[in-house]
């Protein structure tokens, strides 16, 4: 018994040594970038043989996992508050990586174009609007054939910075979303069902006819989802695109931690965000070494130059100008001893 | 009830009774029927949506990024075989000891609270057990890992283990173990060098039937073995499963990942099919030894 | 002399290390117990007794209940139980009563085997697009939301899951019933209809209710299937089609993004509910089959 007990752990320790040559770094967070990061890390790994094991969880996974340690950086699209940051332990970075557009997409007979106005998406989601042929829903919508089929409100099921956006935005356009349920990572939903993930809702959506749900951009698009188009701040009918979403992102704050949604720009579209990595500013702690931290900022300083390349052909918009450098700056404050890493 | 054991003649009742025991073995087979049908629904939707994934290369190639076709499942399988044979390496020795100390002890004070653990151990809910070893391995190593998932699988291997050791060295005659003592050997040599080799066929179907129920455990890998895209030979490292991927798959809206989850299904499947198949023939062979 | 003394020894270290293992588990589930009460701690000590019957679920208010996931979880296993009662039963029937040895009985016997072998996973992932689209196509000819997914598809998987379970043990009861007593009720002219209403069934009551017992206890800890088929949502269900959550489901669900503190410890807490109610759950069923071990081997 001993001797296999023995046998064991020779053998762990043997697999182990044979693999720590090769550095493997740790991710988590926010499904929203998902399709880009996979992306990203599929090319990373074939140019520099870093493994960067990237799982989707949702932000709130994302946030919880990097103050927990477990993970070498979380990713969000929800920036951290106050409370969070404090949670963190030590000092933490946002990065912003690429932007996105939240899209209502949905699943009717025929899939006719659709326009919404801030209060019809409010009253859907509040439970107020159950049916496709509402007076309501007509009215923005002359001369389209509208069902009679129930709407089914998909939403999300775990902590989300793609929630985050949305109800962000239900509450700076509808008072009485504001009152009766706020905005945040996940909040308390008066109606629908809950999907995990982008992926999920986007799944959901596809499944279901009636259905309606708010999902990012790539994840609409991928699975030919028609989309809302919806009425900005200044009073258009905006469709969501790259460019639309670019356009809410032209004055952005120093720091980058911003929400975006509902715009000013006249032709912006009004449910956009930004999505970021969270990582420690002092990359020594919990034993790791210097040469991990360095790897972590080497990928990330990847992600916000060469990496941009894969943002457009995936749906997302690159990161303005602007936040490029703010990124670079927020990089360049990570070290390891005092040692900066960004090279 | 006295009054009425005397025998019905009418013959309208008696016709009466015989149509009612006719209908009733008709439920009774129609019903049985009716409930393996979910079972041939699953197995031709599975083979019907997984067959076409099937390829040389999707057992060894990693799954592409989002969105792209192809890929495989290489990594999902190597993580389930590594997962299993963390948690075989240790289960096997506490649930054989534990199991040789029932089978030895069997009314000791003891070996009833033993009983009673293993019986405790085995209700547990799987997600209750990922909970747990969140806490006593992920938390304190720092990091998600495959040795985790592979606790947390052992844990859920250790109890059928105990009861199949126990279970098989009962059925051992006491007359060999008391013919070795009495030629001299020692304890330990009797139990080592008899007792165990002649319950051997018994205690690997039990392995088997445990390894079964665990290759398609998903709840306890969640927060334990965490997934992995890549190819990962490190048990200090967050490893990719054949159900976590099914899992992540399935709810995604990617019509190349369900096909992928589909084909890995299969693969499971056949793979948990194949160690039933084993156990039973080894089972067979411990019967036909025993009677002989 | 000494070459006994050192078997003597060996031998002693050797009981010694068996019974080492065999404490070993009483000491793992002395750990896993604590682990998860002291994890707990913040929860309980916070909420008290009211997080049973709360029916709050608010992550950003940190205010938390498990009352809806109660229900969820015990109306769904009883959903399901309901559901496969018949099956299993007829299957218990036919394999112990009616041909225990036929070439019929045995292929039901392998598939039935071959269904306790099929992954959690597998399951949902079957019913996730064949079951669901069915259950939405019925919910529409009713004029209910057409969720499909909910407490209705999630008992449905369930009551599939549980069949070969609660079977297996009711079948092994009724092979139990003393054929002496079988044969007294032939010998008086009754049809096998009334010799199983009549006499196996009541004899074997106390093991079919085992069996339910054993079944409940699965259904109630079954994560993977429901949370795929639940529809994750964090209310106290109106009607049975109603998306819902399970004790198991939203633990799945949550616990990798909840926040140390209220919310992680409230999870946990649901996790110790749900250990203490299908422990219960299990030891009483295991009680009744002990004793009819008992008394049957008489």
């Amino acid at each position: 018994m001993k001797k296999m007990i023995t046998t064991a752990f020779a053998t762990i320790a043997l697999a182990a040594a044979t693999t720590f040559g090769q550095t493997e770094i740790l991710g988590a967070g926010a499904t929203f970038p998902y399709p880009l990061y996979s992306k990203m890390f599929s090319v990373y790994e074939s140019l520099y043989k870093t493994k960067v094991n990237y799982q989707s969880i949702g932000s709130g996974g994302g946030i919880q996992q990097i103050t927990a340690k477990t993970v070498d950086f979380g990713a969000t699209d929800a920036f951290l508050g106050d409370k969070e940051e404090a949670a963190m332990g030590a000092k933490s970075v946002h990065i912003p990586t690429c932007l996105g557009a939240v899209v209502l997409a949905y699943n009717l007979p025929g899939n006719p174009a659709i326009k919404l106005t801030p209060a019809l998406i409010a009253d859907i989601y509040l439970g107020k609007i159950t049916k496709w042929n509402d007076a309501k829903i007509g009215a923005v919508n002359k001369g389209v054939k509208l069902p009679g089929i129930n709407v089914v409100v998909v939403r999300r099921s775990d902590g989300s910075g793609t929630t985050s956006i949305f109800t962000d935005y239900l509450s700076k356009v509808s008072t009485e979303w504001k009152d009766k349920v706020g905005a945040g990572k996940s909040v308390e939903w008066p109606t629908g069902i809950g999907a995990k993930g982008n992926e999920g809702v986007a799944g959901n959506i596809k499944n279901m006819p009636g259905a309606i749900g708010y999902t990012e951009l790539a994840y609409a698009k991928k699975n030919n989802m028609p989309q809302a188009l919806i009425q900005n701040k200044a009073g258009k009918f905006i469709a969501p695109s790259l460019k639309s979403a670019s356009l809410a992102a032209k004055s952005l704050p120093l720091n980058c931690k911003v929400n975006l949604t509902n715009t000013e720009v006249a032709d912006g579209y009004p449910i956009a965000g930004l999505t970021w990595l969270v990582i420690y500013q002092d990359q020594n702690y919990g034993g790791r070494t210097q040469a991990q931290g360095a790897e972590v900022v080497k990928m990330i300083k990847w992600m916000i130059t060469d990496g941009q390349k894969y943002t457009t052909p995936l749906d997302y918009a690159p990161l303005p100008k602007n936040a490029q450098v703010q990124a670079f700056k927020n990089l360049a404050t990570v070290k390891f001893n005092g040692v900066q890493l960004m090279k | 009830m006295t009054n009425k054991l005397s025998i019905e003649l009418d013959p309208r009742q008696i016709r009466r009774r015989k149509v009612l025991n006719t209908l009733f073995s008709a439920t009774i087979m129609i019903l049985s029927i009716l409930s393996i049908i979910p079972l041939f629904l699953i197995l031709t939707h599975i083979v019907k949506e997984g067959f076409s994934a099937i390829k040389p290369e999707f057992l060894v190639s990693l799954p592409k990024p989002v969105g792209e076709p192809g890929g495989g499942i290489a990594n999902a399988l190597v993580g389930t075989i590594m997962l299993i044979s963390i948690a075989t390496i240790l289960a096997l020795p506490v649930g054989i000891g534990a199991g040789l100390f029932l089978a030895e002890h069997p009314k000791s004070k003891m070996g009833e609270l033993v009983r009673l653990s293993v019986e405790v151990l085995q209700g547990i809910p799987s997600i209750v057990i990922g909970l747990i070893v969140y806490m006593i391995c992920v938390k304190p190593i720092g990091n998600f890992s495959a040795l985790s998932g592979g606790i947390a699988l052992a844990i859920m291997m250790l109890p059928f283990i105990v009861r199949t050791t126990e279970e098989t060295l009962k059925l051992i005659p006491t007359t060999l173990k008391e013919a070795s003592l009495a030629l001299g050997a020692p304890y330990y040599h009797t139990i080592l060098q008899v007792i165990l080799p002649a319950g051997l066929n018994g205690i690997i179907t039990g392995v088997l039937v445990s390894i079964a129920r665990i290759a398609g455990e998903t709840a306890p890998l969640l927060f334990t073995a965490f997934g992995n895209p890549f190819m990962n030979m490190n048990p200090l490292k967050p490893i990719a499963t054949l159900p976590h991927l099914i899992f992540t798959y399935a709810i995604s809206p990617y019509d190349d990942w369900h096909a992928l989850a589909w084909g890995a299904a299969i693969i499971l499947l056949a793979f948990i099919l194949l160690l039933n198949f084993g156990a039973r023939m080894v089972a067979g062979k411990f019967g036909m030894d025993h009677s002989a | 002399m000494t070459t006994t003394k050192t078997f003597n020894q060996r031998d002693l270290i050797f009981k010694k290390g068996i019974a080492l293992n065999a404490i070993g588990i009483v000491v793992l589930l002395a750990v896993i117990f604590v682990t998860i009460l002291f994890s707990s701690r913040e929860s309980i000590s916070e909420f008290g007794l009211g997080f049973v019957f709360s029916q709050n679920w608010d992550p950003i208010g940190l205010n938390f209940g498990a009352l809806p996931f109660i229900v969820g979880t015990m109306l769904t296993s009883i959903l399901a139980l309901l559901i496969s009662l018949p099956f299993s039963l007829a299957i218990a029937l036919l394999l112990g009563e009616y041909s225990p040895k036929g070439k019929f009985t045995g292929f039901v016997r392998s598939m039935i085997e071959l269904m306790a072998g099929v992954p959690s996973v597998i399951f949902g992932f079957w019913g996730l697009y064949y079951l669901v689209p069915h259950i939405r196509n019925l919910q529409m000819a009713l004029g209910i939301l057409p969720y499909g997914v909910g407490i209705f598809a999630s008992s449905v998987i369930l009551a599939i899951m549980i069949i070969p379970y609660s079977s297996s043990v009711a079948r092994e009861v009724i092979t139990m019933v003393p054929r002496s007593l079988k044969e007294a009720a032939y010998s008086l002219g009754s049809t096998r209809f009334e010799v199983i209403t009549k006499v196996v069934l009541p004899y074997a009551r106390s093991g079919i209710i085992a069996g339910i017992l054993l079944s409940l206890g699965r259904a109630i800890g079954e994560t993977m299937a429901v949370t795929m088929l639940i529809g994750n949502n964090n209310e106290i269900p109106k009607d049975i089609f109603a998306p819902a959550n399970t004790m198991a489901s939203v633990i799945a669900n949550e616990f990798a993004e909840a926040q140390a503190g209220l919310h992680m410890s409230s999870l946990f807490e649901i996790g110790l509910l749900l250990f203490i109610i299908s422990i219960v759950i299990n030891l009483i069923g295991r009680l009744v089959i002990h004793s009819i071990n008992k008394s049957g081997g008489k």
